[in-house]
């Protein structure tokens, strides 16, 4: 994205002002090379190397597309959940969250933007590895693309809630990533996102079951492996939805927009 | 730009009774002051005394526990996008993003506004027209501070907030920032400074309050403080030994000393008078805590 790209919006209408924050944040994400680097290319360059070393069947289909399946399971935590948590942490610490406060920017229009500009990031990172996998190892595209947008809405949504729910406990800028990654990449082995978990111990297994990146998976398997609808899965919709009402509950009591107080 | 101004001229910050606890902590004790519309205030103190904690009570970013305040009419702990839309915030830490360039993140918060001053016309008002293109972080801490300062114009605020602007400058950087900040002056804004820096309110600002554990000890122009609180210093020289001689009525004592000395056919030997520095009264009033202590 180009500079040119942002402009001042003539009027201050609200959605002229969403637009402008929607701009401005694919801006900043994209002038970033290291989040651009590790949010957006990471689990496309985890799909070259794993697509590659299994051999046999997952779930009845070719392992490409099992692993296509986890990863964007993973991609999705990624960005939605590891993603937004340390950009959250980032700015609230770097006082940008407080600064922007005293502007007339309404923070729901900023939190909305923010949100979306995510989404849109997670999107194209979808569409990435989907073209990927046709060229490289002949992946399916979605046999219901209204099924699995809904899907990966409800994921999104769900992972950004326990995101911003994780930065209002990170204290520092510098721990984020850390902290963060050691949440998410142990979720990611131990719910099957980087491949089976069948052959995990019991005791990991159990852990992985509780995780909601198991259920998103799972709902990601059903409507991109099986054709199934996204409705066909009500237990993993439920766990996915306890896990982000309670992101959602705790950002609500616990976020902050200033830097933590040393 | 055809900005109306109100017919009779109404205070941009009114405050009266303002307290605020943190805990157990005290940390605004009763704090009373006003400022008139164009005029620059400074709030001078030593850490801790109450500045920010004020400060942060009239931008909106904390509540009260009592007392009146009013900021451009509006009270900041309701604050609309109206308030907003007329204020201008410089904090006393906040980094922006380092990617982006100058000129982009003036833009962005333009975007913000509903009649936002031209991003080129502030960049160069600030001075970083040679940096309109260049990373934020390729800036020096300087040249930060001023694009912070760049990003809290590009509204065209009427009211804005400077929380200790010139930390850790060098003499040149400070004298560039203190001319910017009396350009603000010259553009008709409001300027509440908040700062540490003796010289800095002692040369911007047209009043300034001296803030002392959470209570306001004195408030007048820079000319009044030093005036009223402290006596005049005279010096000289008799027989070699210094004398110094410290009076409400300088006028007088000056006098008698002088025809003394003339009708003794002597001179006095390095005679000075002065008054004290903004720094003396201010040390002075902030260390008498201190000495009833004592």
């Amino acid at each position: 994205m180009s500079a040119e790209a942002i402009r001042v919006p003539g009027r201050r209408e609200p959605r002229a002002m969403f637009i402008h924050q929607l701009r401005s944040e694919q801006l900043v994400f994209w002038r970033s090379r290291e989040a651009a680097f590790f949010i957006f290319l990471f689990p496309l360059l985890l799909f070259l190397l794993l697509g590659s070393v299994y051999s046999g069947r997952f779930q009845g289909v070719p392992p490409s597309w099992a692993v296509l399946a986890g990863l964007i399971g993973y991609g999705c935590a990624n960005t939605a959940f590891a993603g937004l948590a340390i950009q959250i942490v980032i700015r609230r610490e770097n006082g940008i969250l407080k600064r922007l406060r005293s502007t007339p920017l309404p923070p729901a229009t900023y939190v909305m933007a923010l949100l979306v500009s995510t989404l849109l990031v997670f999107a194209l990172q979808t569409a990435a590895l989907f073209l990927l996998g046709r060229v490289l190892y002949g992946t399916p595209f979605p046999p219901d693309w209204g099924s699995f947008v809904a899907t990966v809405v409800i994921g999104a949504g769900a992972f950004a809630a326990l995101g911003t729910a994780t930065a209002s406990v990170i204290r520092s800028a510098e721990g984020s990533s850390a902290v963060v990654n050691f949440i998410l990449l142990p979720m990611a082995f131990l719910t099957g996102a980087f491949g089976p978990a069948h052959g995990y111990p019991t005791f990991l297994r159990a852990i992985g079951d509780v995780l909601p990146l198991k259920y998103f998976v799972k709902l990601v398997n059903a409507v991109y492996l099986h054709g199934h609808g996204f409705w066909t899965q009500p237990e993993a919709l439920a766990v996915l939805g306890a896990w982000g009402a309670a992101g959602l509950v705790f950002t609500i009591f616990k976020f902050r927009w200033e830097p933590t107080e040393r | 730009m055809g900005r109306v101004y109100a017919s009779s001229p109404m205070p941009a910050i009114e405050v009266s009774g303002l307290r605020k606890a943190y805990g157990s902590l005290e940390a605004v004790r009763g704090v009373d002051f006003t400022i008139e519309e164009g005029e620059v205030f400074g709030l001078l103190g030593p850490n801790g005394a109450g500045k920010t904690t004020t400060v942060e009570i009239l931008e909106g970013y904390r509540k009260r526990d009592a007392g009146e305040v009013r900021v451009l009419g509006h009270d900041p702990e309701r604050p609309g996008p109206e308030y907003r839309e007329r204020i201008g915030v410089v904090l006393q830490q906040s980094q922006l993003w380092p990617n982006l360039t100058v000129r982009e993140t003036h833009v962005i918060f333009a975007g913000y506004y509903r009649a936002p001053r031209d991003v080129d016309e502030v960049i160069a008002l600030v001075g970083l027209r040679d940096k309109a293109d260049a990373r934020v972080k390729s800036l020096s801490g300087g040249q930060k501070r001023r694009l912070d300062l760049g990003i809290a114009l590009v509204g065209d605020p009427d009211l804005v907030f400077l929380d200790e602007p010139t930390p850790g400058f060098d003499p040149a950087a400070r004298r560039a920032a203190w001319e910017m900040i009396r350009s603000l002056r010259s553009l008709g804004k409001t300027v509440l400074l908040t700062t540490h820096y003796l010289d800095e309110a002692e040369q911007l600002s047209d009043r300034v309050a001296v803030l002392r554990e959470g209570l306001i000890v004195r408030v007048g122009t820079p000319a009044e403080l030093t005036s009223v609180d402290l006596q005049t210093e005279i010096r000289y020289r008799r027989n070699g030994e210094e004398v110094l001689v410290r009076t409400d009525e300088p006028t007088r004592v000056l006098a008698e000393l002088t025809s003394a000395a003339v009708a003794r056919g002597e001179e006095l030997e390095g005679l000075q008078v002065r008054r004290p520095s903004l720094e003396e009264v201010y040390l002075a009033l902030t260390a008498e805590e201190e000495e009833v202590e004592a």
